[in-house]
């Protein structure tokens, strides 16, 4: 009893230790979606090209990414070309131009290449509110039936997305396959 | 005297700069003033961590500024707004969380730790209290006689 006992601040010390040396390597930016598992938010907005109106049964129907971005957000530049690249490997991705002038996005869309099939313009941030967004770029993962199942925040670049974001996409178009 | 006015005029006018974010929000009740405050101070900017959204100046504390602003106007009450923004960024937009079974550990942990705390320093207490009545303080007579002559030793010195 009194040998437990003394041992037992040396293991208190090595429970800490473990998960103080773990939270070294924790990111605090990085916050857990509480939009995983819901359904993607109503709503009702024109498209940056102004051509007509979409809702979010427009986003159903196939498993995609939605991407949100802004030409003020300078990482997203960074981004961008990964999206293009990724957009033609078949990846099928819809943008959300967030608070944002739209003439800068029309210009940055034809002058980068426009990777999205669909360009959402939120122009007030009513969308990004209700989608839980607080930076640029962040990119939700939904499935084919338009629930929000991950969500990733900052820059897609080539290893992220082949290291972690690459089989959870995978995932959803297998699960929406019969 | 006039440097003394020069730097005061200069002090007063640097002390804007740390309320940098001020809106102008007119209330159409009274109350709604009182539960803005409170409800930005309760509210943590989810970009700018260690902020309350009524301190921060980053676009999304404004917008959630906003926001506020409209659904007092709307006569949402305080829970309604806070389920608002947790169901969008989750549990930590708020810096009073709710008592759930995720979150018993932040509120029980200290005192649950101080408790233990407690137990552990009344038990070593109690050891010690009992420690001497069970005779280790007690001598020999041998013992005895040979430290009354350490002691009458000391005294002849």
């Amino acid at each position: 009893m009194k040998r437990w006992l003394m041992v037992l601040p040396l293991a208190v010390f090595l429970v800490m230790a473990v998960f103080l040396y773990r939270g070294l390597y924790l990111d605090p930016a990085e916050l857990p979606s509480a939009m995983i598992g819901k359904p993607f938010p109503a709503f009702s907005l024109p498209t940056v090209q102004g051509d007509k109106t979409l809702t979010q049964a427009d986003l159903q129907g196939k498993p995609a990414l939605v991407n949100v971005w802004g030409t003020w957000c300078i990482s997203c530049r960074v981004e961008h070309p990964v999206l293009n690249k990724l957009a033609e490997q078949g990846v099928v991705i819809y943008g959300i131009n967030y608070k944002d002038d739209n003439a800068a996005a029309l210009k940055w869309l034809a002058e980068f290449h426009n990777p999205y099939q669909l360009d959402i313009r939120d122009e007030d941030g009513n969308l990004g509110l209700n989608l839980g967004v607080y930076g640029a770029p962040e990119t939700f993962f939904i499935d084919a039936k338009g629930v929000i199942r991950d969500k990733y925040v900052g820059v897609i670049d080539e290893v992220v997305w082949r290291e972690q974001l690459a089989a959870k996409y995978q995932a959803l178009v297998d699960e929406a396959k019969p | 005297m006039k440097r003394w006015l020069a730097a005061a005029v200069l002090g007063l006018s640097m002390a804007g700069v740390a309320h940098a974010a001020i809106d102008t929000y007119e209330f159409a009740k009274d109350g709604d003033r009182e539960r803005f405050r409170e409800l930005t101070k309760e509210l943590r900017c989810p970009k700018c961590q260690n902020q309350d959204i009524a301190d921060s100046n980053a676009p999304i504390a404004a917008d959630l500024r906003k926001e506020i602003f409209r659904m007092l106007g709307e006569g949402k009450d305080n829970q309604q707004i806070i389920d608002f923004m947790v169901d969008r960024y989750g549990d930590f937009v708020r810096y009073k969380p709710a008592l759930t079974g995720k979150t018993a550990l932040l509120w029980f942990g200290p005192g649950g730790l101080l408790l233990a705390g407690i137990v552990v320093m009344v038990v070593i207490v109690r050891r010690r209290r009992v420690a001497p009545a069970d005779g280790s303080d007690s001598l020999s007579v041998d013992e005895r006689q040979r430290l009354d002559q350490l002691l009458d030793k000391k005294t002849d010195d």
